[in-house]
């Protein structure tokens, strides 16, 4: 029974607040990513979590155990950190039996546990080899073998993959993900990329100045983005932003793009027509939108700043008004510079975001009903 | 970055370098050659001998070896011994041990503790020798000296320091004197261990004896070869004890620089036979140093 749970942590370095307040629960044999850019928190919160710097207040458990003051050697954990931390004067064998033999386990037990950990990640052939004749993707092997080796409940990872190049980050991902299922650890696993993230993650926890502002489903964090940030942070290019003004006519609520008019939702006209008169954003994913090459009727009219054909789909940047957007097409459709287009967005894809607090507005799911 | 051209023409450059090379030659080179001539001779300030030196061969070192009176108190192998004891306590137990057990405990802390006693233990090593002599006789004196009004305030009596003991005293001495510089070199070694190393240590348990033999003292061999061999070189030539004991009482402390400016510059002045021992001990040094380097060539290979 390894669940985690942190509740209202709060750490400080002098005057900087690099956890505020964060509370999340990681279930058992749960892989949740944090996620967010440098210095937002992550890997405090998950150096944390393994006690390798305490919280000035809040709590943190692990299974039913309270284990806010505990040292990291009785917290039951693992750890992978982002340099590998391999130590070069051992051998890989040493290297992954290093925990065992501090605990001073039997060495048949060792000797055992190292093969098998070794087998997973497919390094058993470098057990007699330093360090310094791996490659980095061998040694980042050699540092979760260390760290699965230990049989702990609760694995916690630092950026592990942000020291390899791409291609290699890529393999092993998808490797990562496989074992972890396998080993139904409970994980937490920090990055800053957001790819890694949604990729790997059963959950995602969004942090930025120290607050977690999202805890879901990568789905959910990726399709309904709990604010502004969230929305620009996650997903390849990120979401869209265009400004837009609130008008109640006759009943109806629409939002106006320049002359255009966005009708939103059934569940979102509630929670909309409390901005009549006033500006609100509307955030709209590149994949989302239609572009069509021919005038139509519910379609915005839009010039064409820069066509970038990625292969599986065609990249334009275009002006609506003061916003410059995004908008992903299918590889066959032809745009060029300074052309117009049309562009169609589909109601059930926008998300309303307030201009001033940033926050994604939440559907009324009551209008539904009714 | 390879320079492939040279700023100056080679001419220029020997112009730069010849100030240099004259004082290396007329203070270092020319001595060297005179003493090692005169490690041949029966040379002395005074007497017959000052002015018409004779050439006695190998006289100097056989004198120095003879089997029946080098161990006795006041002799070459004795002063050997002596010295062998100093470097030992001193050097290696002392001045190693303690600037290693100061650097690991203030290993990656920072703050008021550690600022004083590393600026204490610096002080120590850069307050001129005199100095640093004479507080220390005020320290040990039997009468007044401060550690006995301590010892004797607590029970433990009066001990005669440099009179009983003289040796520990000097070994004493020279461990608090020259400790900073290991202390400076382990916590400079210890800083380029990464902090991921010992939390990797930390989350599986060890225990600090654990992490020292399996992480630090691997990591930091080629450091601690390089410190042990320097501060044996330095200590091996050291004349500062001579300060405190004069080499006494009756030469228990009389290690080998010690006994080589009591012949050559005391009594009867025996330039000749002091040379020799002077030639002995640039011997010792020379193997020491060759050895410094070949661990050093060795390090920079792997």
């Amino acid at each position: 029974m390894a669940e985690i749970r942190v509740e209202k942590a709060v750490k400080t370095f002098g005057k900087v607040v690099a956890v505020d307040n964060a509370s999340l629960t990681v279930h058992e044999h749960e892989f949740v990513v944090l996620l967010g850019p440098s210095g937002c928190g992550k890997t405090t919160l998950l150096r944390a979590i393994a006690g390798l710097g305490m919280v000035d207040s809040g709590r943190i458990m692990i299974g039913s155990r309270d284990v806010t003051y505990l040292p990291p050697k009785d917290r039951n954990i693992s750890m992978v950190f982002q340099s590998y931390a391999i130590f070069p004067h051992m051998r890989v064998f040493d290297n992954i039996a290093f925990g065992l033999k501090m605990k001073r386990m039997p060495k048949d037990d060792i000797k055992r546990r190292v093969q098998a950990a070794a087998e997973l990640l497919h390094i058993e052939n470098f057990l007699d080899r330093y360090p310094s004749q791996m490659s980095g993707g061998q040694r980042q092997r050699v540092a979760v073998a260390r760290a699965i080796a230990v049989h702990a409940e609760v694995l916690l990872m630092d950026e592990p993959l942000s020291n390899l190049d791409a291609l290699l980050r890529l393999e092993m991902r998808a490797e990562l993900k496989r074992l972890l299922a396998e080993l139904k650890a409970t994980t937490v696993y920090v990055t800053h990329d957001q790819i890694e993230a949604l990729s790997m993650g059963d959950r995602i926890a969004v942090m930025r100045d120290g607050k977690i502002l999202q805890f879901d489903s990568p789905t959910t964090v990726y399709d309904m983005p709990a604010d502004r940030f969230v929305a620009g942070f996650i997903g390849t290019p990120p979401m869209n932003f265009l400004e837009g003004q609130v008008r109640r006519q006759n009943g109806a609520v629409s939002v106006y793009i320049g002359d255009y008019a966005l009708k939103p939702i059934p569940e979102m006209v509630e929670a909309l027509a409390r901005y009549d008169g006033q500006p609100i954003v509307a955030g709209i994913r590149a994949e989302n939108m239609e572009a069509l090459s021919q005038p139509a009727e519910d379609a915005l009219k839009v010039t064409v700043l820069v066509v970038e054909p990625l292969g599986s789909q065609n990249l334009l940047t275009i002006r609506i008004g003061s916003d410059i957007i995004k908008v992903s097409t299918h590889p066959d459709f032809r745009a060029v510079p300074d052309q117009p287009i049309w562009i169609r967005f589909p109601s059930d894809k926008i998300r309303w975001i307030d201009r001033d607090s940033g926050k994604t507005l939440i559907p009324d799911l009551g209008a539904l009903m009714s | 970055m390879e320079r492939k051209h040279a700023i100056f023409p080679a001419r220029v450059g020997i112009i730069f370098l010849t100030p240099a090379l004259l004082f290396v030659v007329v203070f270092l080179l020319y001595p060297f050659v005179r003493v090692f001539l005169l490690s041949f001779t029966n040379q002395t300030l005074l007497g017959t001998t000052a002015p018409n030196p004779e050439f006695v061969g190998l006289d100097n070192y056989q004198r120095l070896f003879d089997p029946d009176r080098w161990m006795r108190l006041g002799e070459f192998g004795s002063a050997l011994k002596i010295t062998a004891q100093f470097v030992v306590g001193s050097a290696l137990i002392g001045q190693a041990g303690m600037g290693m057990l100061i650097a690991w405990a203030f290993y990656r802390k920072r703050g008021v503790l550690r600022e004083v006693v590393f600026t204490l233990v610096i002080l120590a090593w850069i307050i001129p020798e005199t100095v640093v002599a004479f507080t220390w006789v005020a320290f040990l004196d039997w009468e007044f000296g401060t550690l006995n009004s301590v010892l004797d305030t607590i029970g433990v009596g009066r001990p005669d320091w440099l009179f009983d003991r003289p040796l520990q005293s000097i070994i004493l001495f020279n461990s608090w004197r020259g400790t900073a510089f290991s202390m400076l070199l382990f916590s400079g070694a210890l800083e380029t261990i990464p902090p991921s190393y010992v939390e990797t240590a930390e989350v599986v348990g060890a225990t600090a004896w654990q992490k020292f033999r399996d992480i630090f003292f691997p990591l930091l061999r080629g450091h601690i070869l390089t410190d042990l061999i320097l501060i044996t070189l330095w200590t091996f030539n050291v004349f500062t004890p001579f300060l405190l004991t004069g080499g006494g009482p009756a030469k228990r402390t009389e290690v080998v620089s010690i006994y080589t400016y009591r012949t050559a510059f005391m009594g009867r002045h025996e330039f000749g036979k002091g040379s020799s021992i002077a030639v002995v001990m640039m011997l010792i040094n020379l193997a020491l140093a060759l050895i410094y380097l070949a661990s050093i060539r060795r390090r920079r290979a792997t």
